[in-house]
């Protein structure tokens, strides 16, 4: 198993991780080298196998729909990089029409 | 009465008949810290006026005879993973630097209400992702039998606190043997109890079906009690189970006469240092002597267990990992556009090996990829839990080495992550099966460093577990020390 830079490339775009060059050349080297170890599960006959995402069988836990008091505004954007008028400011997301 | 080596049970048994101060105990262990923590990096943030204010109220407390708990008074440290109200909390990450939580995580809040001083935050691997600490942002704890070496991680200055003499048990979380494999390399008691045991609420995630907090400490007495402390259902986490616990002190001193416990036989031979080896079969031979019956138990899914482990393990993080995007808390780096604004972020706010992990598991869950790598390593967690079930109906309990090496020299992995991962090979099964495990030290090996001896229960058995690690401390009477 060895992964291509065009991966790397793919997969950082997906993880919104902006690398830099050396840590894509980096990255490619070791991922390849970690994925090689874990190639030998691909070995396993896991036909029929059921997969395991929990530890623990649990269906879906319910509570009764009823109001609590939630954090206050102020102390939500407390840790905002930028606020103004309660709410969290981002660069634009949408362009002009 | 020797503050600083005591036990918390034996400081709690001192504050109850009068002999010493929460506000004595909490000062001791400030002016430890002070002079031990310039040596191994243990705490990133020491809270010694909020210890002292907690101290005092516990002191008060008691003169009326309104104790919280027969602990109250008995000062604790969290990793800095746990979050805690008003005071920063950083998961060892530059991109969390200046995060101020608003509120407590459960584990701290119920410590908090059992009257337990808050002595400070911890080191660790950034996001727990790491098994010798050196991947924190804000610089490598060291293991106080040698600084020259690693304490193990991700729990790193929780161990290296414990270790030093300068807290008397400190809570840890563990992954994939984050609490069992550091307790192993500073000779200390770790427990990583059954998934769904303590609340993950107020845990920063890193993996979220594999994460559970737990007690590290000098004594498995100590161990016993702190989970009680925490251990049972919250609200605020749908999965802590909600089954009443069992006092876990309760019975600790019944013995192993007649329990059946199983050697993992694709555990022995090669695998381990001699040094590591000669202590764990020595120990082996301790447990048949307390009256316990060896028997070997195959577990041929076990090989795989570090495959599987670091695919679904990344797998979790990286979604977890997508809340750090520079909006709502943490780092922010500038850019024009909010793609270029999260990437930068990203890019700048983790370290090396958080970046790894987001890759492989981004990459694991990928398009094309899934099946083959995230599906495949969940059919491999099912047959490691089958070779759990398989083994529990003849034996009650497995015991293997926690970890393969004593504590490494600092320096000597960071440049390969595959050796890296290898340290927990012996620890990663226990939490892709989600059962309980303990590591209690089992002596020193040729080189002067602890060795640490794994005993794993079934799941909710944590009773079993601590009956046997306490019989086997007990028996073994362990009672070296760092020269710190």
């Amino acid at each position: 198993m060895s992964l291509d830079r065009a991966a790397v490339d793919h997969v950082a775009r997906l993880a919104r991780l902006d690398l830099s060059e050396d840590e894509r050349a980096r990255m490619q080297a070791e991922l390849t080298q970690i994925l090689g170890h874990a190639e030998r599960i691909q070995e396993l006959d896991l036909d029929g196998i059921p997969p395991t995402s929990h530890s623990v069988p649990l269906s879906n836990v319910l509570r009764p729909d009823e109001v609590t008091p939630s954090l206050p505004v102020d102390e939500a954007l407390a840790n905002a990089p930028v606020a103004e008028d309660g709410r969290f400011r981002v660069p634009r997301i949408i362009e002009d029409a | 009465m020797d503050l600083l080596w005591a036990s918390a049970t034996e400081l709690a048994d001192a504050l109850g008949a009068g002999e010493v101060s929460s506000r004595e105990v909490t000062e001791a262990l400030i002016e430890r810290a002070e002079a031990v923590d310039p040596k191994i990096n243990a705490y990133l943030k020491r809270t010694d006026e909020r210890a002292l204010a907690d101290a005092d109220a516990a002191d008060e407390r008691r003169s009326r005879g309104e104790v919280h708990s027969v602990y109250d008074g008995v000062p604790l440290a969290y990793k800095d993973i746990f979050v805690t109200r008003g005071i920063t909390t950083t998961a060892g990450s530059k991109i969390l630097e200046s995060f101020v939580p608003p509120y407590d995580a459960t584990v701290v809040a119920r410590c908090d209400a059992a009257g337990l001083p808050m002595l400070g935050k911890l080191n660790m691997d950034e996001f727990a992702m790491g098994s010798s600490t050196e991947n924190s942002a804000f610089g490598p704890t060291r293991n106080p039998w040698d600084l020259d070496t690693v304490p193990g991680g991700s729990s790193g200055g929780s161990v290296a606190l414990v270790a030093a003499g300068a807290a008397p048990w400190a809570w840890g979380t563990d992954t994939g043997g984050s609490i069992r494999q550091p307790a192993a390399l500073c000779g200390l008691v770790g427990v990583k109890p059954t998934y769904g045991l303590v609340s993950r609420y107020g845990m920063i995630a890193f993996a979220s079906s594999l994460d559970q907090a737990g007690p590290i400490t000098r004594s498995v007495k100590d161990a016993a009690a702190l989970l009680n402390m925490a251990a049972g259902g919250d609200d605020m986490d749908s999965t802590c189970l909600k089954e009443p616990v069992p006092d876990y002190l309760d019975g600790i001193d019944r013995g192993i006469d007649g329990m059946r416990i199983g050697v993992v036989k694709e555990f022995q031979g090669e695998g381990s240092q001699p040094g590591v080896r000669a202590r764990v079969d020595e120990a082996f031979t301790r447990l048949e002597k307390l009256g316990a019956t060896l028997e070997e138990v195959s577990m041929p899914s076990f090989e795989h267990g570090i495959s599987a482990y670091y695919l679904i393990a990344p797998a979790e993080a990286s979604s977890n990992l997508a809340r750090y995007d520079g909006v709502r808390y943490g780092y922010r780096a500038a850019a024009d556009d909010i793609v270029q604004m999260t990437s930068r972020t990203r890019d700048e706010g983790f370290g090396a090996e958080v970046k790894r992990r987001i890759m492989l598991g981004t990459y694991a869950l990928s398009a094309g990829y899934y099946e083959a790598y995230y599906g495949k390593a969940q059919k491999v967690r099912t047959l490691i839990t089958r070779d759990f079930e398989r083994a529990y109906s003849n034996v009650d309990l497995i015991v293997s080495p926690t970890s393969p090496t004593t504590a490494f020299k600092i320096g000597e992995r960071t440049d390969d992550p595959l050796a890296m991962y290898l340290s927990d090979v012996y620890t990663v099964p226990v939490n892709l099966a989600g059962n309980a495990a303990v590591s209690v030290p089992c002596g020193l090996s040729d080189d002067g460093l602890p060795v640490g001896l794994q005993i794993i229960a079934k799941s909710l058995d944590e009773k079993t577990m601590f009956r046997a690690a306490y019989a086997f401390e007990q028996d073994l009477g362990f009672d070296e020390r760092p020269k710190i």
